[in-house]
């Protein structure tokens, strides 16, 4: 049965009809937290892939292994491992972006689009299918991020990924960097998708 | 293949066989990134001295002094840098919890006469747009060559002569103040710092 999965329709369907981000609105809190640049969104966006690919693998490879019972406990010492390395990495060797992210990067283990997706797809699924819903997952959400990064790094500080294009001194809509900002862009774009959608899906 | 059954010896065995699977491959992670950690955070800090300082030819990340202080708890790391064994300078870690949201962290290099060489904020989490402005050339350039001892680094509000930033004067005197404890005790230990160690 797993192989009719179409895996065309599989790896869209996180970027469009299931995006974590304008669809489901999963994943707020490092959504909100650290979007206040392009770079920053796209950078935790690669992390959170990265860790969302990798754990839907093992969880897909290792599913009839665990008793139903202790299922959530596994999956969260697999994330974690995972996110545990990301973070080692980032910062042996993108100290700068290790830094930028924070206290957001261990907080990837408690993002519920890697739990939600190891729970709904990949226990359920072989590890191809996992693997390709986790890159379509994984994209969808770096694309949002980006994109929620970039509105606010355009409106607020005149700049797309770090390259200004406004006078020094030009006044900005400082609010867009602020959290608040980051509600109000993300509410707009929420809508503009869904908006496009919409129409597309007629 | 049938789903293992829900029994207490599965389940222990599973957690088990997982947790140590895990626990390796951190393990085998951390030792590969040890090294590339600890380089990247060497070369930080020699970047930020690089730029505060007069030029030097020694490693001043070696030859780090540590200086208690009874002003704030933490021990101020004070690195001296030296050009054919004269004195040229000294970086000094400054940093004041005034702060609009808590701690300024700043490395303020001082000629060895005390005048003030260049400051680099190394840590800061003012508002965006506001506050952060003190990363600016703009503010920066009004502390290069001043020497805190004529130069009052108050704001021009409490009576000094410094320009604080739009919006950001509790920033500006956090910076301020900052530079102020550098200067402190970078003349206090000047006499100390100016033999090379070795």
């Amino acid at each position: 049965m797993a192989e009719t999965v179409n895996q065309t329709q599989n790896f869209l369907k996180g970027i469009v009809k299931e995006n974590p981000i304008f669809v489901m609105l999963l994943g707020m809190c490092p959504t909100l937290g650290v979007t206040s640049s392009a770079s920053n969104g796209l950078g935790m966006g690669v992390a959170t892939m990265f860790v969302l690919i990798m754990s839907n693998i093992v969880v897909s490879l290792v599913k009839n292994q665990i008793p139903s019972k202790v299922r959530i406990p596994a999956f969260i010492i697999i994330i974690a491992s995972f996110v545990t390395i990301v973070e080692m990495i980032l910062e042996a060797f993108v100290p700068f972006l290790y830094e930028q992210l924070g206290i957001f990067i261990p907080l990837i283990v408690v993002n519920c689009i890697i739990l939600g997706r190891a729970e709904a797809f990949a226990s359920k699924n072989n590890a191809l299918s996992s693997l390709i819903d986790g890159l379509g997952m994984g994209l969808g959400f770096t694309l949002a991020l980006t994109i929620l990064g970039a509105t606010r790094e355009i409106l607020g500080n005149g700049s797309l990924f770090g390259l200004k294009f406004v006078a020094e001194n030009a006044n900005t809509f400082i609010l867009f960097i602020l959290p608040p900002g980051a509600f109000i862009a993300l509410a707009y774009l929420t809508v503009l998708f869904n908006k496009v959608t919409a129409k597309t899906a007629k | 293949m049938s789903k293992k059954k829900d029994t207490f010896m599965n389940m222990v065995i599973s957690l088990f066989v997982i947790t140590i699977i895990s626990g390796f491959s951190l393990g085998y992670v951390n030792q590969l990134t040890e090294q590339p950690i600890k380089d990247a955070k060497v070369a930080k800090k020699t970047n930020a001295i690089k730029l505060v300082l007069p030029d030097f030819d020694n490693n001043p990340v070696e030859d780090v002094v540590l200086i208690k202080s009874e002003n704030i708890n933490d021990s101020i790391e004070v690195y001296p840098g030296f050009a054919n064994n004269e004195f040229v300078g000294a970086a000094v870690i400054g940093s004041s919890e005034k702060g609009f949201s808590g701690l300024v962290k700043l490395m303020i290099g001082f000629k060895a006469s005390g005048e003030i060489q260049n400051i680099e904020v190394l840590e800061q989490k003012e508002t965006p747009g506001l506050g952060t402005k003190m990363k600016d050339e703009k503010f920066l350039a009004q502390f290069r060559d001043k020497n805190p001892s004529t130069y009052n680094l108050k704001v021009k509000k409490d009576g000094g002569e410094v320009d604080a930033l739009t919006g950001a004067t509790i920033s500006s005197r956090a910076f301020g103040e900052a530079t102020q404890m550098a200067f402190d005790e970078f003349m206090k230990n000047k006499e100390n710092l100016k033999t090379p160690k070795n």
